[in-house]
């Protein structure tokens, strides 16, 4: 049977990307102390932050619904699922069809249209202002995301990743005006969509500019792990698909033996440590804007979307 | 058979109509008509559903009514089959919610008589096989629609919205009347059997697409000619505002498909691109009002606006495809619209049905009167979260699906010919994937400020559930929502022979891949499983819970609010829906609605309060309507003046009138 071992593969994605998640988190955390001349957490500081939050009892505010309660677990279940549809370190994974690139933008979307909600349940301003500004961005990030794919996919010719990663590692692709612009604005669609400077910042709570930690700033317990957690999974999953599309390298082909198996899991991790480094010193080394200018800058990350696509409707050859 | 069938429900509906008047004083008078029309709309929903599922024969039957020498032409074929069953589902699901809903109407002579003959109306709109027919029954819709719009007269706001309604619909007709006018040709001919065979000039099949697009297009909501819609349809009671909204905008699709697709002869290539480009501009704008208000109907009503940018982009690219040959993208785009229609007139339904619960348990439609029905009304709440997501076009939901297939036509496109087209659907497929994320942001706050947060009055604070046989509807609706989501190659299969008859090509047969998933074109190109995403997302969150609740802590505490430790009891001190839409408003407002926010901060010791003042133009309005609006009404004072002639000088007027009339006649021939 060919089931079986294809199955394991594809659980072991889901492993490895639930695993790897807060790796990649305190990676980037300790890249970034220590490029602030601090001593920085553990790398594993995430997660003994996780292993805490599910001992501890959830503290749950005395207005908030049943929805408030399954949200942490619906946007988890949305996130892990898209996370193992991506090629990480194999394309041809088994369910890999099962949902192509523009519905793992959608899972996204399902995950933030939730938090949203939640950020809304228990009817505190913190909450609404978190939500209001969370769904700003998404207005244009979303957008902006899927020209992204049409241009990937029109160049590809599919809107499955596997088959776009396999010819993005095949010599057909060259080099392209399109792919350029369309790296710069997933880049820049990544850092929106994570909350990351300068569009958020990951690390505070009680400034009037938070987006993300607002909305989650009446769980606790489990339930906030979980949070934790799927934002740590939201973040290597923007990572993998940049690394799958635009380094599409050591990537084991569908059916592959155990040794380029293994070659493409230290390709994958290698990939991630060379992202995560790229986040922390990008973020080290720009301010936070102001709400209002992010609009301008996911702006700019729609329009070069629009453009490439533009140029791939034109030309082939862009 | 089927047609003799569905006539004869439609008959029945139409008598329905005067028994209602009759039996309206009767207490009783309620559960029957609606209980009467759910009946006959579930035989010809069945009806309708075998004659799609069956790829029936089309049938035709012309009945000795109308006018003397022509009769009534009837036909059933799959395109009426689909929408049919459109139209059917729609009444089926409204006369249920009705049956409990309708309890609470405060004057049901108003209701009762005017509900059966709107939904005959539909119905006789997609039988019809001529074009007198066709105009009869479309009046007859709009009329019976009015009446129902404005059946609570005293409300002013009602009143001016019928007027407006009434104005738009008459206009409508008018310009319905002159395309079938255009494509009857020079020998009259009002049969579509014979507009079919004679294909009219280029320049007549042109004026007639302008004409059907200004037509039907007025009635489904294109912009600019949405005004009437976010008007009437919130004034009607509920669970018609669900029909006009979910339904009768269909029927304008289907009468636009009818004279473009089917009558008008082949395409020009430049008709796509006017459609397209109206198509984009419906999308953004309608979902970009619909942000902007407070009212829930009234939002609902404008989002409906948004969906029917999404069909008529599907639409356009079909028609597109169409003249390039390209049958098989052709039927994808035309598949994708089809499948929207049927999945906005669930899930629109749906939340107009929960609109009304909440109106009928709360009085309120304002936004900002409402606030934590969940803990309230927690079905409603349930199934009206279901349509909110489905809407959003988020998955494992219908309304996924068919967004995924219009961007898989948008992704064809590019092997199109036409330099407008390579320019123009990059800019459409932006504009819909930007409606599709607002799109999120309104339903976040429809939703959050509607059902989550802190009641903000003390209706809200006192509401109680919905009555069972609204919930029954409700949940019918969310339940095909999530079917049409994780099954959606069988609905896909189920309209190939609409794509078939109009296109005359198909979506290749959704049954053959693992899973039932849905593969478009080639599996190495795309593909989606509903159902498998749907069981995924089900495991991995039921995991994950069991996991946590086993292995980690399963303890919870009941606590005031944290919010960063400055929690206010006053429920005002919330985000209301003006304040959820701020961002955007400022984002994309200040341009589109020349949105101004003006902040007025007392001096020191002052004791005045601060005031926000915000103030948002309707642009369309102000730069298309209130000029024609304010042309009436200088033209009707001038020409005021020829009430007051003598009969000398009447008579003079009507001898000049005749004499033009009669050179006009012979310098034209």
């Amino acid at each position: 049977m060919v089931l079986i071992p294809d199955l394991a593969v594809q659980g072991a994605q889901m492993l490895l990307v639930l695993v790897l998640a807060p790796l990649l988190t305190g990676f980037v955390r300790k890249i970034k102390a220590r490029l602030q001349r601090r001593q920085g957490p553990p790398i594993v500081q995430p997660y003994r932050d996780l292993v805490r939050l599910m001992r501890k009892e959830v503290v749950l505010a005395d207005n908030a619904s049943w929805l408030f309660r399954i949200i942490p677990y619906l946007i988890f279940a949305a996130t892990w699922v898209a996370a193992s549809l991506v090629p990480t370190f194999g394309t041809g994974l088994l369910f890999s069809w099962a949902a192509d690139l523009i519905a793992i933008i959608a899972f996204l979307g399902n995950a933030r249209f939730f938090l949203a909600l939640a950020g809304l349940d228990v009817g505190t301003s913190f909450g609404g202002i978190g939500s209001s500004r969370e769904m700003m961005i998404a207005s244009l990030a979303e957008p902006a995301m899927i020209m992204i794919v049409f241009t990937l996919a029109l160049i590809a010719g599919s809107t499955q990743l596997s088959t776009m990663a396999e010819f993005m590692a095949s010599p057909a692709v060259g080099l392209r005006v399109s792919l350029a612009l369309g790296l710069f604005a997933l880049i820049m669609v990544a850092i929106a969509e994570n909350g990351r400077i300068p569009v958020d910042n990951p690390a505070t709570h009680l400034e009037l500019t938070m987006v993300h930690e607002a909305m989650v700033l009446e769980y606790s317990g489990r339930h906030l792990a979980l949070i934790e957690l799927t934002a740590s999974l939201k973040l290597l999953l923007y990572v993998s698909i940049i690394a799958c599309l635009f380094a599409p390298w050591g990537l084991a082909a569908a059916g592959a033996g155990w040794p380029a198996l293994a070659v493409g899991v230290a390709a994958y991790v290698a990939k991630l440590a060379a992202g995560g480094f790229l986040l922390a010193v990008f973020e080290t080394s720009i301010a936070k804007m102001r709400v209002f200018r992010v609009p301008e800058f996911l702006g700019a990350a729609l329009m070069l979307g629009l453009l490439a696509t533009l140029l791939r409707f034109v030309s082939g050859s862009f | 058979m089927t047609l003799t069938l569905v006539l004869a429900c439609a008959a029945a509906l139409l008598a329905l109509a005067p028994a209602a008047v009759i039996v309206s004083r009767s207490p009783a008078a309620t559960p029957l008509i609606y209980g009467a029309s759910l009946i006959v709309t579930a035989i010809s929903l069945a009806a309708a559903l075998a004659h799609l599922l069956g790829a029936a024969a089309p049938f035709s039957v012309t009945l000795p009514v109308g006018l003397p020498w022509l009769g009534a032409h009837f036909r059933i074929d799959a395109l009426a089959a689909f929408f049919l069953v459109v139209v059917d589902l729609g009444a089926f699901g409204a006369s249920l919610f009705a049956l409990g809903y309708g309890a609470h109407e405060t004057a049901p002579g108003r209701v009762l008589p005017f509900y059966p003959a709107f939904l005959a109306g539909m119905t006789l709109v997609v039988l019809a096989d001529d074009a007198f027919t066709f105009l009869l029954s479309w009046e007859f819709m709009s009329l019976s629609s009015w009446a129902l719009v404005v059946s609570h007269h005293r409300v002013p706001d009602n009143v001016r919205a019928g007027y407006i309604y009434l104005l738009m619909a008459s206009f409508g007709t008018l310009a319905l009347l002159l395309a079938f006018g255009l494509l009857a040709g020079v020998d009259g001919l009002y049969g579509f059997a014979q507009m079919r065979v004679a294909h009219p000039s280029a320049t007549f099949g042109a004026l007639a697409l302008i004409l059907a697009l200004i037509g039907a297009g007025s009635k489904a909501g294109l912009v600019p000619l949405h005004v009437w819609l976010p008007l009437a349809h919130p004034a009607a009671p509920s669970h018609v505002s669900a029909l006009m909204s979910g339904v009768m905008t269909k029927v304008a699709v289907y009468g636009f498909v009818r004279i473009v697709f089917d009558l008008a002869g082949p395409p020009a290539w430049w008709w796509s691109i006017l459609v397209l480009a109206l198509a984009g501009v419906t999308t953004v704008m309608g979902v970009l009002y619909a942000l902007m208000q407070h009212d829930l109907k009234r939002l609902l009503a404008y989002h409906t606006v948004e969906n029917i940018g999404i069909i008529f982009i599907g639409l356009g690219l079909a028609l597109a495809f169409e003249v390039y040959g390209m049958t098989f993208a052709a039927a994808l785009a035309f598949t994708a619209a089809l499948l929207h229609v049927f999945n906005h007139s669930l899930f629109k339904s749906l939340l107009f049905f929960g609109a009304g619960a909440v109106l009928n348990s709360t009085g309120e439609r304002d936004m900002e009167h409402l606030g934590g029905l969940i803990h309230r009304m927690p079905r409603t709440a349930f199934v009206f979260l279901i349509g909110c997501a489905a809407i959003s076009a988020l998955p494992p939901l219908n309304g996924f699906v068919s967004e995924w297939l219009t961007f898989q036509a948008i992704l064809l496109s590019p092997q199109l010919p036409s330099w407008g087209l390579k320019l123009l659907v990059p800019a459409v497929g932006a504009l819909l994937a930007l409606s599709a994320a607002l799109a999120a942001a309104c339903f976040v706050k429809a939703y959050g400020v509607t059902f989550l947060g802190r009641p903000r009055t003390p209706v809200a604070a006192v509401a109680a559930e919905t009555d069972r046989f609204s919930l029954a509807a409700m949940f019918l609706l969310a339940s095909l929502c999530l079917l049409v989501g994780i099954l959606p190659g069988l609905f896909i299969n189920a309209l190939a022979p609409v794509s078939a008859m109009v296109l005359g090509g198909h979506m290749p047969a959704q049954t053959g891949a693992q899973w039932l998933a849905l593969v478009p074109i080639a599996e190495s190109r795309s593909s989606y499983d509903g159902l498998l995403v749907f069981v995924f997302m089900v495991l991995s969150g039921g995991l994950a819970a069991i996991a946590i609740h086993r292995l980690a802590s399963d303890r919870l505490r009941r606590a005031p609010a944290w919010d960063c430790g400055y929690p206010d009891a006053s429920p005002a001190t919330q985000y209301t829906a003006m304040s959820f839409a701020q961002p955007i408003r400022r984002v994309f407002g200040s341009v589109v609605f020349a949105a101004r926010e003006h902040g007025e901060m007392p001096p020191p010791g002052d004791v005045r309060p601060a005031r926000l003042t915000v103030t948002i133009h309707d642009l369309i309005w102000d730069a298309l309507y209130a000029p024609i609006a304010a042309g009436v009404g200088i033209a009707a004072d001038r020409l005021n003046s020829l009430q007051f002639l003598t009969i000398r000088q009447f008579l003079t007027l009507v001898f000049c009138t005749l004499v033009i009339l009669l050179l006009v006649l012979a310098i034209w021939s």
